[in-house]
């Protein structure tokens, strides 16, 4: 098969690493609202009426939403495989959390309801407040670590490795820059789950959720600032030496160094600040939005300001993927840590037939589902709804 | 530390996979009959249809949730716990993965909400499609994770690149159409709808013996047993067409699973019971049954199948024969693009066996500092636990066989009866429902532990293929996972339990009218135009 020469590796490359930016970013956009109405749950609902009207804004598309989980996880595996390797296996017990949490929230949502029991109901509802809430702040931790560069070094067999103890490795994963972007990814998810909950929810659960979604966004757009400038003083960049072009995918070949900042990018690349500009711009008109009690526009804003926030990390580590502090030279990069140049035309072709198919049956059944979940309807149809 | 460390990583797969197993082949069979009462449902109108896709539904979904959340462990616990594998082969391996998320896995997840929430918002057809769309969304699942572990057994379609140190695709279209991969996938699948229709005839007979809900019983046996029978025939024949491509692809592991020692004459003999005795090398008390082996495996009585001491043999051979593409590959990481000529064609001319050179690793760092006592041992490894193999195998066969016999019995029953079920098949009904999970357990037992010490089979050991944690981190995560399973468990299997005991929503004014209206156009032959229309939905 020689059709895959059609489109240069490096190019595929490129392709690739904006297709796991997409799928980052369509994960944050439907699960992250999943996620932030059940952090938001305790919260905007205090009686069962109530959370069940929560619940059931989500309880039809909760489940597609997930798979954008993943899809990521397969998709990372399929292009970046050593990135696959290295980081859920460098981010060992992180990620045994964050699987804890994605099991027992499909569980929480489906078995809730199925018991009269109060106490059944509080213990899901708790499960369900924490299935949200844990991924949403281990997702920003894991980032914040990215920036800061992993410890981890690749033997010449290429074999990932990453020395010390368990627990200094995982308490380490705890930097105060990684939990500020842990507190970011929080933030913004509850806003977005506000915003989530003001278009599908109705009296006083929209209206707690837009009063927390608007103190939600100040923080998020704070934390995103300071995470800016934490970066511009604070944390060390790394920068990547020649590579030669079309090369093979084996990290080892390149030659990184550690020093001088991030946000250099921004002097290389100035047109990378929209995303930044963005993120600024959606959070203020969504927190705008939620103030003044703007239903479909403000979900789009806070779109908006997440796809800003998330493409900025992007954006500015290009084309670091996953760096390393032990060795830099095994930084895995857009150009040394991708499959095979066949894989990737294969994997692009079968994303550009399905990806297509699942936007619009997915925007099909948002159709068929839309309108607002209403209090008669949770207990009119007690059999059939969470 | 280090043969501890693998060990653990292999207890906490083959925990959680067996644990998501148990959950699947529910899913892939229950969707299916589930889409099939519906269609029943849409194409009569009957209400009982619609109570009975509403009653399996509730079953289904309390299954399918756990066999979602427990499959999220799966995708990401090769990277977590076998990331060397995942540097190594993820270059095949991650792209089925990636094509189930979104061919299958989004199809599934997006329709299933829909399934539940939308019987209010959709016309009668348009759920009937949704139905569908989740039990095909559910079966490519299994297709595309099939191809993935087929290519595990039978690594096609792909070669070793040394300037990246891993294995790349060569074809897609080997890699899709794997003759492994494509026997697996209807085999599995086939019983999934065996345990599935097991399942709905067991819980059915349950409410026969109680005299309860006798329609949605009867008629979910007649459903079950139709699709169970041509299931049950369909996991044997394919079963069947397993041992043959492993009489090709995998022959240690069909040695194995034979507990056949030396070379037999073709045609070879099947040992239908006997004691494996790995030490001896010899199958104590055999009873043999002439020439089955040689037919099941070769389909011809002429050609031979090899025994464990000769392909114990012939690893040895292959084991000296990588070491020369090791040699030649260590020069190549060297000496990168300097790399003279004649080197990269020596280790081309070898590399199909550097995997064998790599089972040395065990012993010694550099595998090119080999004793010929080493290479002995390593050779010796190729051959995985005979017994355990031997008998797993046996029982899940047994199992395969009853499973048409009982399906048999009932579709008779169900169609030419008049659905009459004798008291003691009722009480067999409930007491077999455990044992199509059994079947599939011990199913998975032999394709995985059949193929060791391999994770890809002749390409890279398990041994080498684990991630380097801590055993702390092993503990931990192995008690978590111990834990918290057992819990989702208990709590399953406890609202499983709920349901049945509640039995289906039954709207006895609605069946009663729909009742009456029938007869009446029966006896009146013409309907009255006021009956003529579909009763209510």
């Amino acid at each position: 098969m020689i059709l895959f020469e059609l489109i240069e590796y490096d190019i595929l490359r490129v392709i690739w690493w904006a297709l796991l930016g997409v799928l980052l970013i369509g994960f944050a956009l439907t699960d992250g609202f999943d996620m932030g109405v059940g952090a938001l749950l305790p919260f905007v609902a205090r009686t069962d009426v109530e959370r069940r009207v929560a619940i059931n804004t989500v309880g039809p598309v909760w489940e597609g939403n997930q798979v954008w989980f993943i899809l990521g996880g397969g998709a990372i595996f399929a292009a970046w495989p050593p990135l696959y390797a290295v980081s859920f296996s460098g981010f060992y017990l992180a990620m045994f959390v964050v699987l804890a949490a994605f099991i027992v929230r499909p569980v929480a949502f489906k078995y809730r309801s199925k018991r009269e029991d109060a106490a059944w109901r509080t213990r899901w509802d708790w499960a369900l407040f924490a299935g949200g809430a844990v991924p949403a702040l281990l997702f920003g931790v894991a980032v914040g670590n990215v920036l800061l560069g992993v410890p981890f070094y690749l033997t010449e067999d290429l074999m990932p490795m990453y020395p010390g103890n368990f627990a200094i490795k995982f308490v380490g994963l705890l930097h105060p820059f990684a939990l500020l972007a842990g507190v970011v990814s929080l933030s913004m998810l509850l806003m977005h789950g506000a915003a989530w909950l003001s278009l599908k929810a109705e009296g006083i659960v929209a209206e707690r959720a837009r009063a927390i979604g608007v103190k939600a966004g100040m923080v998020a757009a704070a934390g995103y600032a300071l995470a800016g400038l934490w970066l511009a003083v604070g944390v060390d960049g790394f920068a990547l030496g020649e590579v030669a072009a079309n090369g093979p995918s084996n990290p080892l070949y390149s030659d990184v160094t550690r020093g001088g900042s991030w946000l250099s990018a921004y002097a290389a690349r100035p047109w990378i600040a929209v995303a930044p500009i963005l993120g600024f711009v959606g959070i203020a008109l969504a927190v705008l939005g939620l103030k003044a009690g703007r239903e479909v526009s403000t979900l789009l804003w806070s779109k908006m300001g997440i796809l800003g926030i998330i493409s900025s990390v992007g954006l500015t580590m290009f084309p670091f993927i996953l760096p390393s502090t032990l060795d830099p030279n095994s930084s895995l990069t857009v150009w040394d840590a991708s499959s095979s140049h066949q894989t990737l035309f294969i994997m692009l072709i079968c994303t550009a037939i399905f990806m297509p198919l699942i936007l619009m049956y997915t925007a099909w059944v948002y159709k068929v589902l839309w309108g607002k979940v209403t209090e008669e309807q949770v207990t009119d149809n007690a059999d059939t709804v969470y | 530390m280090e043969i501890g460390l693998v060990e653990l990583s292999r207890m906490q797969f083959a925990l959680t996979a067996m644990y998501h197993f148990l959950f699947v082949p529910l899913t892939l069979g229950l969707s299916i009959l589930v889409a099939i009462m519906e269609t029943v449902y849409v194409m009569t109108n009957r209400p009982i249809w619609r109570q009975m896709t509403k009653f399996w539904g509730t079953l289904f979904g309390i299954n399918f949730v756990l066999g979602v959340a427990t499959g999220i462990t799966m995708e990401f616990q090769f990277g977590m716990n076998w990331s060397y594998y995942s540097h190594y082969v993820g270059d095949i391996f991650g792209a089925p993965l990636a094509i189930e998320g979104l061919m299958a896995f989004f199809l599934e997840a997006t329709f299933v909400g829909l399934f539940f929430f939308g019987w209010d918002k959709l016309s009668k057809v348009q759920h009937m499609v949704v139905a569908w769309l989740v039990a095909i969304g559910s079966n490519f699942s299994a297709l595309w994770i099939l191809i993935a572990n087929g290519w595990m057994q039978n690594p096609v379609g792909a070669e070793f690149n040394p300037d990246t140190m891993r294995m790349e695709m060569t074809s897609f279209f080997d890699v899709l159409f794997n003759e492994v991969a494509q026997a697996k996938f209807v085999h599995t699948v086939s019983a999934g709808y065996v345990t599935a229709s097991v399942f709905v005839l067991g819980v059915s007979a349950l409410y026969l013996i109680q005299n309860k809900h006798k329609d949605l019983a009867r008629r979910s046996i007649a459903v079950a047993s139709a699709f169970g029978l041509a299931a049950a025939l369909s996991v044997v024949v394919l079963g069947d067409e397993s041992g043959y491509s492993a009489s090709h692809t995998q022959k240690m592991k069909l040695a194995a699973i034979e507990a056949m020692w030396e070379t037999h004459d073709a045609p070879a003999p099947f040992t239908a019971i006997g004691f494996p005795d790995q030490e001896a090398r010899e199958t104590h008390y055999a009873v043999e049954i002439p020439w089955a082996m040689g037919l099941i495996g070769t389909r011809s009585l002429t050609q031979e199948i090899p025994g464990i001491n000769d392909l114990v043999a012939e690893s040895e051979v292959k084991i000296r024969d990588g070491l020369i593409a090791y040699d030649a590959l260590m020069t190549i990481r060297e000496q990168r693009e300097a790399t003279p000529s004649e080197v990269r064609e020596t280790f081309e001319a070898h590399s199909d066996n550097l995997g064998y050179a790599l089972l040395l690793k065990q012993y010694v760092d550099d595998p090119r500092d080999a004793t010929d006592a080493q290479i002995k041992m390593a050779a010796d490894d190729t051959v995985p636990g005979v017994a355990p193999l031997f008998w797993a195998f046996r029982i899940m066969v047994a199992l395969g066989f009853s499973f048409i016999a009982v399906m048999a019995y009932f579709f008779y029953r169900a169609s030419f009866r008049q659905m009459q079920f004798p008291r003691w098949s009722l009480y067999a009904a409930v007491a077999i429902i455990p044992t199509p999970w059994i079947a599939a357990e011990l199913g998975w037992f032999v394709a995985e532990f059949g193929r060791q010490p391999w994770t890809v089979d002749g390409v890279l050991p398990t041994a080498l293929s684990a991630s380097h944690l801590s055993i702390a981190d092993l503990l931990i995560t192995l008690a978590g996972f111990l834990i918290f399973y057992s819990v989702l468990f208990v709590i399953e299997v406890s609202l499983m339990v709920k349901y049945i005991r509640k039995g289906p929503f039954q709207d006895v004014e609605e069946t009663d009218a729909w009742q009456e209206r029938h007869e009446s156009r029966l006896r009146s032959e013409t309907p009255a135009p006021t009956l003529a229309a579909t009763p209510a939905e």
